[in-house]
């Protein structure tokens, strides 16, 4: 998957979730169009991509919030690559294509997170609203503190998406790197690092 | 009518069921020149197909949730796991059961040569002497002592090969022991944890090869017995023991076999085993002049039950009335908790041998103080495991948010969490037993067992003790308890779940109150033993794969000579 791609959609994002503020138009029409813009700025990046994944479930608005829901839920730091370069959404795309039960659950849930952002950000859906709208709408349904009959929805479906798009991390190459899984091999003895017993004992009451 | 299709050959021995006490008998009486015929209600195993061994997450495009994302919704086909090995599972097609109303159980079975034995978690632990003669006498006396049973231990771990070592202690009888195995990062401070509570925490003792053994290669240390073992260093009865038989060309191995009833002639003796092959629906027989039945605890109790006729109407081999009775199953009971002195350790290799590298045997044998009778030992977990489907779903639930703070959280975790499992004793009641369900057949028109199924005040207790000591080895290693239990009795595990059911066909000195003889010969009929857990007479807090391979030695020796002698 390529970065450069990746990072050209985030800020056509961005400059989408700017335009839909700054032009202040009614909220029903605007995103909508804003919305199909996405999608054919998606299938170009696709068309220039062979090789890249292709939704097998999903719509490519769908597709295209999980990935942001991916990215804001594990991403890119100093140490290693995040979820969305991992291809966290498409392991759950690939899951939602195997299975009605799962399928029912993101659209569902995508749809809920996309009506709620509508509702707090002017009309603007998920993808389209400024980052720090994305990340006021996570600080809400991120936690179960906050649960209430209106958000339930919403936070039990964060509660899927982020234990699977941790799960889809750390079962890629990318998040075994990250968390440093050293295993698998075949050793002729079994022995212990003894700076790492002594890195425990020394934090410890036994030290 | 059907015609029911009768073997013309004549067999020695008709062994039914391939996992310990059958892959042992049928070990000894292949090796003894005897004639086998093994009856397998699963199919055969290849392990070079069946093994997933060293497959990373990744190379499977579900990862391990399965072709449907079972995993997600609680219905994966296999218990353990996508990447474990073809064993069994709590629910079969076509293989129901039923629970008494008030009564909660589950039955685990397996379908597979090898049965258990593919994937188990090869705890290897001897019963000890009081095991045998309980001086509390809340129990009744085994037929057999630990000093005359204690021999075939040695030939039981000289076989299977077991980790250990010698320490002296009556809670935990030493035995015939491969080399230890050098304890993990979380393994030694749970050790000086243990020591300062003046808890015994001592190398594992588990049937994985820490040098060559039989012909069977050393253990490269993957950590993944669990998935099946391809080169056999971690034992199954397949590999180790039917495998080998089957190069004797004294045994046959019928699989898809689904045994129906024991028939028996005039004189009351086992002449054939019937069974359905399950492939074509048909009924079919294979006769025999002895049959060692080792079904699994349970099983076997139902096919001795469904094996009525006018001279054994409540099933053969129950004169006395016990055969399902004295059904028990481990208490079990788990904690975790976190580590703060392994936050973001030094990242390594830490695999080993799949499981513990050291545990804790019961340590309070004889204390007046504890509210409850017999014992537990504790099984250990940690490290830095492959990391599967669900590896973070904890770290997830806990901290919740998201963003670097919960990479940050998972990455400072990782390693730094210990587990702890409760495995007890729990003492035989007259509320838990299985009989036959007078409603309900299988698949293949077989009656089903119904189940009865109570704990009693001393397992809760005993679970409320678990509880304790878990917390406080946890927060003398300075760590913190996840998910403390207000009440831990309803977090003990449900009956059967720790799949260790034993007793349903009890043996015992005295015919009027046991079914089997102290070599696990029936009373009522010579020329059937059973050897699996279902003879044992109560279940100590001792895993029982040992003994079944170390009673069903002894019988399978026994019945060898017997025949010899012409007395059966």
């Amino acid at each position: 998957m390529s970065n450069e791609l990746d990072q050209s959609r985030r800020d056509l994002l961005k400059q989408i979730g700017a335009a839909v503020s700054l032009a202040g138009m009614g909220q029903a029409l605007l995103p909508a169009q804003e919305v199909q813009h996405v999608h054919q700025a998606l299938a170009q990046d696709k068309a220039v991509q062979k090789g890249k994944y292709q939704p097998k479930a999903l719509t490519a608005h769908e597709y295209a919030t999980l990935q942001r829901l991916s990215d804001l839920i594990i991403p890119a730091d100093e140490h290693s690559k995040g979820a969305l370069e991992a291809g966290a959404a498409d392991f759950i795309d690939f899951l939602c294509a195997a299975s009605d039960e799962m399928k029912e659950i993101y659209t569902g849930g995508l749809a809920w997170i996309d009506d709620e952002s509508r509702r707090r950000y002017e009309g603007a859906d998920f993808v389209t609203s400024k980052p720090e709208q994305q990340t006021e709408l996570l600080d809400v349904i991120a936690w179960r503190k906050n649960e209430s009959p209106a958000l339930n929805p919403g936070i039990q479906f964060f509660a899927w998406a982020r234990r699977m798009v941790a799960d889809a991390y750390y079962t890629s190459p990318i998040g075994i790197k990250d968390i440093g899984f050293m295993g698998n091999g075949a050793m002729a003895e079994f022995k212990v690092p003894q700076e790492a017993v002594e890195y425990a004992l020394k934090r410890s009451p036994f030290a | 009518m059907l015609q029911i299709s009768r073997s013309p050959r004549v067999f020695d021995v008709v062994v039914v069921g391939s996992g310990a006490g059958g892959g042992t008998a049928v070990k000894i009486l292949t090796e003894k020149g005897y004639n086998v015929a093994l009856l397998e209600a699963g199919p055969m195993l290849n392990p070079v197909t069946d093994f997933q061994e060293h497959v990373m997450p990744y190379q499977v495009d579900h990862r391990g949730a399965g072709p449907h994302a079972e995993s997600y919704f609680g219905r994966s086909q296999k218990a353990f796991g996508y990447f474990s090995a073809p064993n069994g599972n709590w629910t079969l097609p076509g293989e129901p059961y039923t629970v008494a109303p008030g009564s909660q159980f589950t039955w685990f079975r397996s379908r597979i040569l090898g049965g258990r034995t593919n994937h188990y978690g090869r705890i290897s632990l001897r019963f000890s002497d009081y095991d045998f003669r309980p001086e509390d006498g809340l129990s009744d006396n085994w037929p057999v002592t630990y000093d005359e049973i204690s021999p075939w231990y040695d030939k039981a771990e000289g076989f299977i090969g077991v980790t250990g070592t010698k320490e002296g202690m009556r809670t935990a009888p030493d035995g015939n022991f491969l080399p230890p195995i050098a304890p993990r990062v979380h393994e030694t401070l749970i050790q000086k944890s243990c020591a300062k509570l003046n808890i015994p925490c001592i190398p594992s003792r588990m049937a994985m090869l820490t040098k060559p053994l039989n012909g069977r290669a050393a253990c490269h240390y993957c950590g993944q017995c669990g998935r099946g073992c391809r080169t056999a260093s971690a034992f199954t009865s397949s590999q180790a023991m039917i495998f080998p038989a089957m190069k004797t060309g004294k045994l046959t191995i019928i699989t898809g076999a689904m045994a129906r009833e024991l028939v028996t002639d005039s004189s009351g003796k086992v002449t054939a085993v019937s069974y359905v092959d399950k492939a074509s629906r048909s009924e079919k027989q294979v006769r025999c002049k002895a049959v060692v039945v080792a079904a699994s605890a349970c099983e076997s109790a139902r096919l001795l039950l469904n094996s009525k006729s006018p001279r054994f109407p409540n099933g053969i081999a129950n004169s006395s009335g016990v055969i399902g009775k004295n059904l028990t199953d481990s208490v079990g009971y788990g904690v975790s908790g976190y580590v703060p002195a392994m936050a973001n350790l030094p990242r390594h290799n830490s695999d080993g041998i799949g499981g513990m590298h050291v545990y804790v045997p019961w340590w309070l044998y004889g204390d007046k103080q504890k509210d409850f009778p017999r014992g537990y030992h504790i099984e250990i977990g940690g490290g830095f495991g492959m990391p599967g489907l669900g590896a973070f779903a904890g770290q997830c639930a806990r901290h919740e948010g998201y963003g670097k703070a919960l990479k940050d959280k998972i990455r400072e975790e990782y390693g730094a969490m210990v587990s702890f499992a409760g495995r007890g004793e729990m003492l035989p009641n007259k509320e838990s037993y299985c009989d036959i369900d007078p409603s309900k057949v299988d698949a293949w028109g077989i009656p089903v067992l119904r189940f009865h199924f109570a704990w009693g005040d001393s397992e809760y207790k005993q679970v409320r003790h678990m509880e304790q000591t878990f917390a406080s080895i946890i927060e003398t290693m300075g760590g913190t308890v996840i998910g403390t239990q207000p009440q831990p009795e309803k977090a003990i595990s449900m009956g059967g779940f720790i799949i260790h059911e034993a007793g349903t066909v009890k043996m015992g000195s005295d015919p009027k109150t046991s079914a089997l003889n102290q070599y696990n010969q029936a009373h009522d009929v010579k020329n059937l033993f059973v050897c699996d857990a279902a003879p044992f007479v109560n279940q100590p807090d001792k895993n029982v794969t040992l003994s079944i391979v170390a009673f069903s030695w002894r019988a399978s020796e026994y019945l060898a000579e017997e025949m010899r002698k012409g007395n059966v």
